[in-house]
Formats: structure tokens, C-alpha cells, sequence
């Protein structure tokens, strides 16, 4: 279809069926059903097999138009394309729809107390009944758990196979007596994360992921999906909640909500984009080294937009070769975060010490200081993404491994 | 604007590849630095008539091919890759560019098509190699033309046919141009850190120069980006290069009973190096697309020279301490690269010279709006 029949035939439909008092759940009933509420996806599952130009001129009419869009911040969007790739049919018609309309919001129970970085490491047990999976353990950094409907786990349901081997992929109803959640506050003060304990919480045999055994290869898929936000930051994928209408008000309802563990996120990535103006304010710019650390920041920021744009350019044209985007953007994100938060610092001076009112830009500096060290741990830490640049990108050969053989075996922590 | 390099890019890119590995491989790199003129006449005549490279961003009408700064940045991440000796730079890039952006009709009319087609090698006179502002510092030219004073580096000085020369007038800078044997020119080679690329010092008594145009402050910072540029994608070739080394090396050598690319504290700096290389890439390449699609200033020339030269010099830091103590030997060929990034990050300004530029670009554009 060309851009400008894609453009028609969603105009009509835009014409004949939003409109801004419906609920919000009844408009996106009719978004998907029309197959605009997720372009990109296959047309058996909800979806229209858009590329992602195509996709483009979806997303560019509903800015246009102020057009309220499927649900996708959070969680939900790692749960919904990792049931769509891995997922079977009945899930994926099971699952889908409710995410698309927002009924249902997700969470991810990968992270535990005892595996973090060694997310394979992990031990919450599955054990399988007749007729239900048995889930026993504790999950930590769970990112909107005490919202969530739905979570996608990652347990062990066999101990003597080699730890990637033993672990299976669930989707784990949350409003179940075995599980609960209990917030965690981080150094910044947020609570953005919680921890989930799981006490024979009960899983349907149909809600197994990609079958037993595979979890491993679901949650790279998740993984990667988590990383790539990462790397291009966070998109909030919904017109500005400004207009009225009762579509309007739910959506800004979902989005407080939604949004909340993600209010301080612009601040962990140092907000470069705050120091040419303070720098200017505050007459610091006129300092030869403050001018100097201010163009390597411009070097970092300029520098990863452009290669991530050459890499997506690339990748468009269909072109072949290992790209070490996800990694390097990430990692790059990172050091882009911290010297960020070094030329704030240069630029307040003394006043770097507050975090009151009279602290600069309203608290957001602080904040900033104060939150960049989560950068360089959340979805995968600095550390672990140069081993995946050097052994994924440059093919350098891997650690020597003191976790091979059955898992029962492996050293953990706690014993 | 472009922002990857197109089909055609890609296969002269091969071309070119081919070609420098055949012509400049580390056997022959060596022993042209130990010549005086430090380059190989057939090489430069076999790429110059079969290549036609130094015509390739020289307009058409002067003889050249009409290209731009993406192509010859093409040509120049291939010759840092292999270390190229010759008077590619000083010639095609330096005193081509110069006389394009800065020469009269008549003298681009004479003197381009012979250094597009290879068959003049000329050089670029500034006295100084460190800002654009301070360009005329030392030489000075009277009305007459008659040009005194001494530039202490001058690429390829001693193998040049001809010196195209800024000088200093009593009101703004004149372009000149003079036989490297003429009356009252005294050139002296100079000993460098890098034996790969030759240089002199020149010193002018009343040489009687011809004047072949003007150099505005406009053409001047023009003149800058577009050499810098073309420097950065020798750098990010010369980079590239030692990191495939570098990493190749680590996955052979072994100590403690495993190879050393197995150690995380070695991984993990051939990891940042490629964050830095990937960064240093996109700056650069995207510099040469800017420079190509217009003529207005922008940061990213001076970010590119600035990103390309701290990489390299990291990278060759780096490919010296990984291998050890033979990557301090003159047998390895690892300082042969670490020499080329030592004088190429000074070359055309240190890094920190063009970080300032940025921001003083960045003030002058809102100055403007």
C-alpha cells in the first residue's frame, strides 16, 4: 500500500469511528479490530505486517490528529512482543487484545535477591502438578508489580540440567493469594521497583512460554526487546492528554499511573539536554574548561544519535553484518549519563550540594546527581555489555565458566 | 543529506581497499620510511593515472572528477588502514583544497588539472597548523609578491614540486605559488615522530611568489573543516586498523594457561575502544555528508577531528599495552600507527583546539538567530 492510501483509509476510519467520548477501552476495541492498533504486527494478531515506514505514517496521523493510541508504556510492551514471537496462538489471541486496550497492565519477574547480572542463575522453583505449575521464590526490581494484572517470569523447573537449560518461561497471573508485592525504595528516594514473593503461586499448564525447558531463549528475546529502550530512550507512544473528552481523561489517568515509576528516567540518562542553557545562565560557559567538558558531552550526545541513526539507515536498506547497536548505545548511554552529570555539577558549584527549593531547575539537578548511577545497572550493567561488545562484536573468547554441569551443583548465594 | 554511504560509495571504497592493500602493505611502509622522499613514484603514478584519486573531490571543470569530501574520505580511511606513504595529503588534499577554495580562474585553470591528475606534486605552505586564526603569523608577502619568512612544517616539503603559500599582505592573507626551487626558498627536512609522512621546514628570503588568489576568513575556516575532515577518516581508518589487530592478537597469544582476550580487564577496554571507534565513525562519516550537502558551518567537522584523534591515540595506546612488552619494540608494527595518531591529533589542531571551536560555532550561530 502506498504512504498516502495508508494515510485515506485511516482517515475514513478515524472519521467514521473515534471519537473523544467513547471510553477509552471501547476506542481501542475498535483500533484493533480495524487493525490500527499495532501497524507492525501480523495481520492474524491484530496487526497489518507494516514495515516500519508504513508504520510511520500511522503514528505520524495520530499525532496529527490527537488520536489516542493502542496502551504500551511500561512493562506491557516487552510482555506483548515476546508473547508474539514466542507464544503460542491461543496466547497470542488470549493475551494481545488486552494489552492493545490497556485492560491489563504487565510486569517482569525476571531479577532475583541471588541472580541479577546472572539472570540465568536464577532459582524460583516451578515444579509442575497435574494440572498447574507450582511457583515458589522471590523476585526483585519488578517494575510497576503493584499495578500489574499479569507478569512474565522466568523460574527453574528442572534442577539437573545445566542452569539455561532448566528454565521455563511462564505468564503468572498476579491477583493470585500466592503472590505479593512490597515496594522498594532506591537511593533517589522513588520507589519505582518492588520485590514479589512467590508462595505456591499457581500457574496454568497453558501459560508455559515456548515450551519447558526453553526459557532461556524467550527471555534473551525480552532482553533485547528491554535493551533496545534503553539504548533509544524511552517513548511514551501517546498524544499529549490535553484535549477534553472522556477517551482524554482516561488516558491521562493510565498515563499517571503508567508513567510514575518512569518519572525520574529523563533525570538517571544526566540530562544533557539541560546544560548549554545553564551554562549560558550561569555565566559558566565563559569558562575555558567548562567549554571544554560541555563539547566532549556534545561529541557523546551527537555522536550516538548520529551512529544510531546510521545504524537504523543501515539496517532499512537491508543491509548484512554484525552491528554492535543495542550494546555500544547502551554502554554509550552510560558514560553519556555520567559526564552529563559531571558538567552539571561544574556549572552549579557549591549550590550542587542542595536539593531544596532552592536547588537549580527546580530539583531536577539533584535528581539527576543523584539517579545516574541506575543507568549503568538497569536492563544490564556496563559491565556486563562490554562482555557482549567483546565476545558478540569482536568475537574475543569467552570467561572460563565455573557454572557448568547440573544446577543443583553451581555455588550459589545463601548456601 | 546522506546518511550512509550509497552503492556505488561501497564498491569505490573496495576499489580503493584493494588497492592499498596490495601497494602499502607494513613491508613497504617500512621501507619508505626510511627514504628521504618517503614515498614509492610508481605507487603514486599507478593511482594517480589508473585511480585518478587526487583529481577525485577536485571539480571538473579544473580537471578533477567533481566528487566531494564522502569520497575522498573514502579514499583516506583506506590509507590510514594501511598507512599509505606519499604525498596524497599534502597535494591533493592540502594544496588542492587550498587552491579550489582559494585560487583565481586562471591560476585553478593552470595548476589544478596537474595536481588532480597527479602528474605536479604540490604542497601547502601555512606557518601555522594549529588554529585558522593564526595563519600569517610568520610569512609575509609585499605588494610585489616577494614572499619572506619560514614555516617549520610543511608536509612532504622536500619532495614537492610546487609550494602553494599563504601569506600575509598588508590588508588579509594572498595565495602564492612558487617552484620549490626558486630563488630564495631553502627547505630543510625535518626529523618527525611519524617517519611515515615527511616533512620540512621551509624558509623564505624575497622569493619572488606568484599570486594566485585570496584568502578570506570565510574560506579560510572552510578550507579547515574540509582538511580536517578529510585527516579524521585517516584517523578512524588508522583506528580501525589497530583494533582488528589488536583484538586478533589477544585471541592468539596466551598466558596463564588461557589466551589473554579471555581476561574480562582486556575485554573490556577492546569494548570501550569500539564505543569509541563506532562513536568516532559516525561523527566522522557524518561530518564528510555535511560538508557534501552544503556550505554552512557546523559543529561537526571540528567534533569529527576532535572524536577521530582522541580514538586513534586511545586505540594506539591501547594496542601497545595489550600486546606487552613486544608492542614497544621497533620490530612490531604497532608504533608505526601510534606515531601517524601522535601527528595527525596535532595536526590541523589538537583535539582541544577543536572543542573550543565547537562551542564557538555553537555562540556565533545564536548570536546570529
Amino acid at each position: 500500500m502506498s504512504h498516502d492510501q495508508i494515510r485515506a483509509e485511516l482517515e475514513a476510519f478515524l472519521d467514521a469511528e473515534f471519537s473523544p467520548d467513547l471510553s477509552l477501552v471501547e476506542w481501542r476495541k475498535r483500533l484493533l479490530a480495524a487493525g490500527w492498533a499495532a501497524p507492525l504486527w501480523p495481520a492474524a494478531y491484530f496487526g497489518r505486517d507494516f514495515s516500519q515506514a508504513e508504520a510511520l505514517v500511522v503514528s505520524q496521523v495520530f499525532a496529527e490528529r490527537q488520536i489516542v493510541g493502542a496502551a504500551q508504556v511500561g512493562p506491557r510492551r516487552l510482555a506483548a512482543e515476546t508473547i508474539l514471537a514466542h507464544g503460542t496462538s491461543e496466547q497470542k489471541l488470549r493475551y494481545l487484545p488486552k494489552i492493545l486496550t490497556g485492560e491489563h497492565a504487565w510486569c517482569q519477574l525476571f531479577s532475583e535477591p541471588g541472580s541479577g547480572s546472572d539472570l540465568a542463575g536464577a532459582s524460583t522453583r516451578a515444579e509442575r502438578k497435574a494440572d498447574h505449575w507450582l511457583i515458589n521464590g522471590q523476585k526483585v526490581w519488578n517494575t510497576s508489580a503493584h499495578h500489574a494484572d499479569f507478569g512474565i517470569l522466568v523460574a527453574r523447573s528442572n534442577w539437573d540440567l545445566p542452569k539455561h537449560q532448566g528454565l521455563s518461561y511462564f505468564l503468572i497471573d498476579m491477583r493470585q493469594p500466592g503472590v505479593e508485592v512490597r515496594p522498594l525504595k532506591q537511593m533517589n528516594g522513588h520507589a519505582s521497583f518492588n520485590e514479589v514473593f512467590l508462595t505456591d503461586a499457581r500457574v496454568p499448564l497453558d501459560d508455559l512460554v515456548g515450551g519447558e525447558g526453553k526459557g532461556w531463549a524467550v527471555a534473551t528475546t525480552t532482553l533485547s526487546i528491554e535493551r533496545q529502550g534503553f539504548a533509544r530512550g524511552r517513548s511514551q507512544g501517546a498524544p499529549a492528554a490535553a484535549s477534553a473528552g472522556r477517551v482524554y481523561e482516561e488516558l491521562a489517568r493510565e498515563l499517571e499511573i503508567d508513567n510514575e515509576p518512569y518519572t525520574w528516567y529523563p533525570q538517571r540518562e544526566g540530562r544533557p539536554d539541560l546544560i548549554m542553557q545553564r551554562a549560558q545562565d550561569t555565566g559558566a560557559i565563559e569558562n575555558d574548561v567548562v567549554r571544554q567538558e560541555i563539547a566532549k558531552l556534545i561529541c557523546l550526545t551527537e555522536a550516538a544519535r548520529i551512529s544510531a541513526n546510521q545504524v537504523s539507515a543501515h539496517q532499512k536498506s537491508g543491509g548484512q553484518g554484525v552491528l554492535p547497536a543495542g550494546s555500544i548505545g547502551k554502554l554509550g548511554a552510560s558514560v553519556i549519563a555520567r559526564h552529563a552529570a559531571h558538567v552539571h555539577t561544574m556549572i552549579s558549584g557549591a549550590s550542587a550540594m542542595l536539593s531544596g527549593p532552592d536547588s537549580a531547575a527546580d530539583g531536577v539537578i539533584a535528581e539527576t546527581l543523584i539517579s545516574v548511577p541506575a543507568i549503568s545497572i538497569a536492563g544490564g550493567t556496563d559491565e556486563i555489555q562490554r562482555n557482549i561488545i567483546a565476545e558478540r562484536v569482536l568475537g574475543m573468547p569467552k570467561e572460563q565458566r565455573m557454572d557448568t554441569g547440573p544446577f543443583r551443583d553451581i555455588p550459589r548465594n545463601g548456601q | 543529506m546522506q546518511t550512509v554511504l550509497s552503492e556505488d560509495q561501497e564498491q569505490f571504497k573496495h576499489v580503493v581497499q584493494r588497492f592499498f592493500d596490495t601497494h602499502s602493505t607494513t613491508t613497504a611502509v617500512r621501507k619508505l620510511a626510511e627514504t628521504e622522499t618517503g614515498f614509492d613514484p610508481l605507487v603514486w603514478a599507478q593511482l594517480s593515472e589508473t585511480l585518478g584519486l587526487p583529481g577525485t573531490h577536485l571539480s571538473e571543470q579544473y580537471g578533477g572528477h567533481g566528487f566531494g569530501p564522502v569520497e575522498l574520505g573514502i579514499i583516506l580511511e583506506e590509507m590510514g588502514r594501511t598507512l599509505y606513504c606519499g604525498p596524497f595529503f599534502s597535494s591533493a588534499v592540502m594544496a588542492g583544497y587550498a587552491l579550489e577554495l582559494f585560487g583565481d580562474d586562471a591560476a585553478k585553470i593552470e595548476r589544478l588539472p596537474q595536481i588532480a591528475d597527479g602528474s605536479i606534486r604540490a604542497t601547502l605552505i601555512l606557518d601555522d597548523l594549529n588554529h585558522p586564526s593564526r595563519v600569517g603569523g610568520l610569512i609575509k608577502a609585499t605588494p610585489a609578491g616577494a614572499l619572506t619568512g619560514s614555516a617549520p612544517i610543511v608536509l612532504d616539503g622536500c619532495s614537492a614540486d610546487v609550494f602553494i603559500i599563504v601569506a600575509q599582505e598588508d590588508s588579509g592573507l594572498g595565495l602564492f605559488a612558487l617552484a620549490s626551487k626558486a630563488q630564495g626558498v631553502e627547505v630543510a627536512a625535518q626529523d618527525s615522530i611519524d617517519m611515515t609522512r615527511k616533512v620540512a621546514r621551509v624558509t623564505l628570503n624575497q622569493a619572488a611568489g606568484t599570486r594566485v588568489g585570496s584568502v578570506s576568513p570565510q574560506d579560510l575556516n572552510r578550507f579547515w573543516d574540509l582538511t580536517s575532515v578529510a585527516l579524521a577518516h585517516e584517523m578512524i581508518g588508522g583506528a580501525a586498523r589497530l583494533l582488528d589487530e589488536t583484538v586478533e592478537y589477544t585471541k592468539g597469544r596466551y598466558q596463564f594457561g588461557r589466551p589473554i582476550g579471555s581476561f574480562q580487564a582486556l575485554k573490556h577496554r577492546c569494548a570501550d575502544l569500539l564505543m569509541s571507534l563506532e562513536f568516532a565513525k559516525a561523527a566522522t562519516h557524518h561530518a564528510g555528508f555535511c560538508l557534501a550537502a552544503n556550505a554552512q558551518e557546523t559543529i561537526y567537522p571540528s567534533m569529527a577531528k576532535a572524536m577521530a584523534a582522541d580514538c586513534f591515540m586511545d586505540m594506539a595506546r591501547a594496542a601497545i599495552q595489550l600486546r606487552g612488552g613486544i608492542g614497544f619494540t621497533w620490530e612490531n608494527d604497532t608504533h608505526l600507527w601510534f606515531k601517524r595518531a601522535k601527528c595527525d591529533e596535532v595536526l590541523l589542531g589538537a583535539p582541544y583546539q577543536h572543542r573550543a571551536r565547537m562551542i564557538d560555532i555553537l555562540q556565533e550561530a545564536q548570536d546570529v538567530a
